[in-house]
C-alpha cells in the first residue's frame, strides 16, 4: 500500500506539473528590458564606428539577461513556482538554443564584417526563443515572440541603416508593450 | 439506473479527521487513475478545454468523456459548452468540491504512507 501511495502521490505531481503554464515570465522585467533597449537604441545611434555600435549592444544584452533572470526569481518567488519545475525547464530549453546560436552568429558575421545583418538575426532568433519558449508559458509569451520573428524578417529584408531602430522598436517597444500586458494580466 | 448505483459505489465515504487513515477511506472517485490526472490537471489551471485534458492524459475521447462526466456527476468539476469559430468547444474546470476532494485525498495518501513507515 505504501509503494501505491507513493506512485499516486508521483503520478499527481506529474500531471500537475505537465499541466501548469510556466507563469514565470515577468512583466516588469521586460519593461526594465525594454527601458534600457531604447536607451541603449539612442547611445549605439551616436557611435562612429560598427565595432562600437555592436558594443553597446552587446553590453546591453548582457543588461538585459541579468534583469530578466533577476525578475524571473523574484515572480517565481511571489507565485510560489519553481524555476526548477518541469515548465520551468522546458521554457528554458526552449529558449537557450536560439540564444546560443544568437551569439555564436554575432561572432561568425563580426568576423565576416557583416554586422549589418545582425539586427535581424537578433530579432528573428529571440522570436523564434521566445515562441519556443512560450509553448510552455501563458498564451501571450508565443505572441510576443511571432512579433519579434515578423520584425526580424522585416530587419533582414529592410534598408541597413533602420537596423538599429528596428532593434529599438523590438527590444526597446515590444518588450514593453508586451511587458505591460504581462505584469497586468499575470501578476507582475 | 446501473451507472446510478455504480456511482452511488463511488460516492465519496464521509470521514472522521480522527480515525486513522485505511485504503478504505479513499475517495474512490478520484482514486482511479484517469479521474485522479483529470482532477489533478484541473487543480493547477483556471480551466482546460475537452482536447488539452486528452493531450495531457494521453488518453482516447471516449474515455475521458466517460471519466469526466462520473466527476461531473458528483460536482468536482464542472463543465462549459460553447463554440469556437463553429468548432464545439468544451471548457472543465475543478469546482471548489472537487479540489477540497483532492486536498483531502492528498492527506489521506500522506497519512497512508506515515502510517506504514511508523509500522
Amino acid at each position: 500500500m505504501h509503494a501505491h501511495a507513493m506512485d499516486h502521490l508521483r503520478y499527481i505531481r506529474e500531471t500537475m506539473e505537465g499541466a501548469a503554464s510556466f507563469t514565470a515570465v515577468p512583466g516588469f522585467g521586460g519593461i526594465a528590458m525594454g527601458a534600457t533597449a531604447l536607451f541603449a537604441a539612442l547611445v549605439a545611434a551616436e557611435q562612429p564606428t560598427p565595432q562600437r555600435w555592436l558594443v553597446v549592444w552587446v553590453v546591453e544584452g548582457c543588461l538585459a539577461l541579468v534583469i530578466g533572470v533577476v525578475a524571473m526569481i523574484r515572480k517565481a518567488r511571489s507565485v510560489n513556482v519553481s524555476l526548477f519545475s518541469r515548465p520551468g525547464q522546458k521554457f528554458a530549453l526552449g529558449l537557450a538554443p536560439p540564444m546560443l546560436a544568437a551569439a555564436l552568429l554575432t561572432v561568425v558575421l563580426y568576423n565576416q564584417n557583416m554586422v549589418v545583418l545582425l539586427p535581424g538575426i537578433w530579432l528573428l532568433l529571440y522570436g523564434v526563443g521566445v515562441v519556443a519558449a512560450g509553448t510552455y508559458s501563458v498564451k501571450v509569451v508565443p505572441a510576443m515572440g511571432f512579433c519579434f520573428m515578423l520584425l526580424g524578417a522585416a530587419a533582414l529584408l529592410a534598408p541597413a541603416g533602420w537596423g538599429n531602430w528596428l532593434l529599438a522598436a523590438g527590444f526597446g517597444g515590444l518588450q514593453t508593450v508586451f511587458g505591460i500586458i504581462i505584469a497586468r494580466r499575470y501578476g507582475g | 439506473m446501473a451507472r446510478q448505483s455504480a456511482l452511488r459505489k463511488e460516492r465519496p465515504q464521509k470521514e472522521s479527521p480522527q480515525a486513522p487513515a485505511t485504503a478504505q477511506d479513499l475517495d474512490r472517485l478520484i482514486h482511479e487513475r484517469m479521474r485522479l490526472g483529470l482532477v489533478s490537471a484541473l487543480a493547477v489551471n483556471d480551466s482546460l478545454t475537452f482536447s488539452d485534458l486528452k493531450r495531457l492524459l494521453q488518453t482516447t475521447d471516449g474515455n475521458l468523456s466517460v471519466h469526466a462526466r462520473k466527476l461531473e456527476d458528483a460536482g468536482y468539476i464542472a463543465c462549459a459548452k460553447s463554440f469556437d469559430n463553429r468548432m464545439p468547444r468544451t471548457d472543465y474546470r475543478l469546482t471548489a468540491a472537487g479540489r477540497r476532494a483532492l486536498e483531502r485525498y492528498l492527506s489521506h495518501m500522506e497519512a497512508l504512507i506515515q502510517a506504514a513507515r511508523e509500522r
